[in-house]
């Protein structure tokens, strides 16, 4: 029951803090998640993130993999509830007042003003992961070479996803 | 028949959706929408459905990214909740989740029947790598904007530091720096004048 409850306030804080998307919040839930609670270490945080990147949809199915992961499927359903449901509440209540404040100038001020905020998370995000994942030198090589890919290539994000999995198998056979 | 015509402020040509269809539209959504569901929910809503117009889109999105969470999950609400009220917002939403959780779930019970196994942990290692990859890929194209303004960047930099080096919790890091965020921003755009 403490679990759950300590679940709740995690990803309902998460919720109205994601200003940015998903991405931005990745590092508070790892230390919640990995450091204070102890529920998993950073590399199994990380597992989890990669297989939540792997399934369609909104690039926030990593939370009710985590409830998941900690608390069966109470978890699932405690953290999903606490992380979709308060921004969806603040969505319903805003949408009413946005009409009346679309053409003020200080909406696109602070609107614009929140973007290197969101750019640090994201950027702090990617640091964390990749030195979870990179326990060797060959992971850290396919971290490279997958954000290499994405950044000037054309191929879509799953095949990128794919490849890096069959290169660490490669590593497995051949090492 | 009043159902029959389009919504007043969302400017759609086709009739209004009711709850299942939302429902049924965003599952449709959630399960097709491999790394990212934005532009797959534009052509949805506004070309293929046409329950929205384009420039209605774009505004509710604007909304949606304002607000904290996800924008397309925000935007599932938002746009359940113009046609249907609360129900339509529930309906889209849960239609939105529904599908992608169940993947990931069962990619879960895959990864923590066979965690033992070498090959798979290669497996799993190599994805969960590529996966960080991607999102450094993410963070590079969003300072890419940022690159040459020195004071956003000062914020992106402390931003990073607080948050990744000295591992500060959030809540307070984001009532100090969201400010911070907000001034150089604006200030930036006045010297650039």
């Amino acid at each position: 029951m403490g679990t759950l409850i300590a679940l709740a306030l995690i990803f309902a804080e998460l919720s109205l803090l994601a200003f940015g998307g998903g991405n931005t919040i990745l590092p508070e839930m790892q230390r919640r998640v990995v450091e204070v609670h102890h529920w998993m270490s950073a590399q199994e945080f990380s597992a989890l993130f990669a297989l939540a990147q792997a399934a369609p949809g909104p690039n926030m199915m990593v939370v009710p993999l985590v409830g998941w992961h900690v608390a069966g499927w109470s978890g699932l359903l405690v953290s999903s509830l606490a992380k979709f449901g308060p921004s969806s509440l603040l969505t319903g209540v805003v949408l009413g007042l946005w009409r009346r404040f679309r053409d003020r100038p200080w909406r696109r001020v602070v609107q614009t003003g929140l973007v290197p905020m969101t750019v640090g998370l994201v950027a702090a995000s990617a640091a964390l992961i990749s030195a979870a994942t990179s326990t060797d030198l060959g992971l850290a090589a396919i971290t490279l070479a997958a954000a290499a890919a994405m950044l000037w290539g054309r191929l879509h994000p799953l095949w990128l996803l794919l490849g890096g999995a069959l290169a660490g198998l490669l590593g497995a056979v051949v090492g | 028949m009043p159902d029959a015509l389009p919504h007043p402020t969302l400017g759609g040509t086709a009739p209004p959706p009711s709850s299942r269809q939302l429902f049924l539209g965003f599952l449709a959504l959630g399960l097709m929408g491999f790394g990212g569901v934005l532009p797959l929910a534009r052509s949805m809503l506004v070309e293929r459905r046409r329950w929205m117009s384009a420039e209605a889109f774009t505004e509710l999105l604007g909304l949606c990214q304002f607000l904290p969470g996800g924008n397309i999950i925000n935007l599932a609400v938002a746009v359940g909740l113009e046609f249907r009220g609360v129900a339509g917002a529930f309906a889209a939403l849960m239609g939105l989740i529904a599908g992608p959780t169940a993947v990931v779930v069962a990619l879960g019970v895959v990864y923590a029947r066979f965690q033992e196994d070498p090959y798979l942990q290669h497996f799993f290692a190599g994805l969960a790598a590529a996966a960080a990859g991607l999102l450094v890929a993410t963070a590079v194209k969003m300072l890419a904007p940022l690159w040459r303004k020195p004071l956003p960047m000062a914020v992106v930099a402390l931003v990073f530091l607080a948050v990744a080096v000295l591992r500060t919790p959030l809540l307070p890091t984001m009532a100090v720096l969201a400010p911070l965020s907000i001034l150089a921003t604006w200030w930036s755009a006045r010297w650039a004048r």
